[in-house]
């Protein structure tokens, strides 16, 4: 197998690069939040700080409230172990506007690097697809990166992919942490006047 | 004598109807099995069965950012898997609506569900959940109705407990 060469922010970076203006995308706790809010400020992000387990959950509530966005869920190995039932629930809705992508360095890095169990047998790409998600796959080169950004908008939903990535964790750029604020932004930028 | 099936389940419906909640996730549970059937005939609801309550949190929640109202049923057990997640409704200053039927409490037959049906309500109070409890059936519409304005128009979280006696306890003897 290769050698882990892929960096977390760069991959963020290069996923939201072909971002259009009706990408949503939700954050994971931890590194994953801090590597969207220093890619990209956008009010159409949303990025839990708390709530461990919770990512895909809001991701999928928030693909079936908005059937025309495309909605990209971005986590963390750790905190899709802790939420790792909401894969057979996201495949059981078939939810086709619904991307998750695991920004996998196999240990939890916001609590000093203890290895998650992506680092000994567990395979989440596995899991993912015998929840009964049709559209997987583990991302380990800039190649399939790429292939896997310029696709974004395209991907027939729900889908899930791994990327591996180093354990280098950058400094962390955070996200609004007060959550009502984070929440107004949000809808204001996405509800626009349909606001209630 | 056989038992006339009760009316709440449809009377909780039409609140839903009313107050245009139309996510619905749910744990399946016998206490609200008709009304998971009420909601699965609806084509503008989404009705999303979960793995374990707290998903549901986080989809309501996620509802909500796309401008849609949501409402998690879960049984008394169920209360216990929210805890954590109940923080993201309270950080986040979103409404959260919940309907929980009782258990442990009445007669009940399985001692297994006392220790959360007894540590249910302190257990949401202890997170900030304001609580409703009905205790007679006439009191259903107005209480779920209340209690859905209560979330909805003040943005905070809100759990109605249906009495164990409304439901009838299981017997394992």
């Amino acid at each position: 197998m290769s050698k882990i060469t892929l960096q977390r922010r760069d991959v963020v970076g290069t996923l939201l690069a072909p971002r259009k203006p009706n990408l949503l995308v939700v954050g994971g706790l931890g590194s994953p939040s801090w590597d969207i809010a220093a890619t990209d400020d956008n009010p159409q992000d949303f990025c839990l700080v708390g709530a461990m387990g919770l990512a895909v959950p809001v991701g999928l509530g928030l693909a079936e409230a908005r059937p025309n966005n495309r909605i990209l869920v971005i986590t963390g190995d750790g905190e899709m172990l802790m939420g790792i039932g909401s894969l057979s629930t996201v495949a059981h809705a078939r939810a086709r506007n619904l991307m998750i992508v695991v920004l996998d360095n196999e240990q939890y890095g916001e609590t000093g690097g203890q290895p998650t169990h992506t680092a000994g047998d567990t395979d989440l790409v596995a899991i993912a697809a015998g929840s009964g998600i049709r559209t997987t796959a583990t991302i380990r080169t800039e190649n399939e990166l790429n292939e896997l950004a310029l696709s974004i908008h395209e991907i027939d939903g729900p889908a899930f992919y791994v990327v591996k990535v180093t354990p280098d964790l950058p400094g962390a750029v955070y996200p609004p942490l007060d959550g009502a604020f984070a929440k107004d932004r949000f809808r204001m930028a996405v509800l626009k006047d349909q606001i209630t | 004598m056989q038992n006339k099936p009760p009316e709440w389940p449809e009377e909780i419906f039409a609140v839903l109807r009313t107050r245009e909640i139309t996510q619905i996730c749910h744990v399946p549970d016998a206490g609200h099995d008709r009304l998971i059937r009420l909601c699965n005939a609806q084509n503008d609801m989404s009705v999303t069965t979960l793995t374990t309550e707290e998903e549901g949190v986080g989809i309501v929640a996620g509802a909500w950012l796309g401008g849609r109202r949501g409402v998690l049923l879960m049984q008394s057990s169920g209360v216990g898997n929210t805890i954590n997640a109940l923080a993201l409704p309270a950080a986040c200053r979103m409404p959260f609506l919940t309907i929980v039927t009782m258990r442990g409490e009445w007669g009940e037959g399985n001692p297994w569900q006392v220790p959360m049906g007894q540590g249910a309500p302190g257990a949401l109070e202890a997170m900030g959940v304001t609580l409703f409890r009905v205790d007679r059936t006439e009191e259903m519409a107005d209480i779920v109705n209340a209690a859905a304005a209560q979330a909805f128009n003040n943005m905070c979280s809100v759990a109605v407990l249906i009495s164990q006696r409304l439901i009838g306890a299981k017997g394992f003897k």
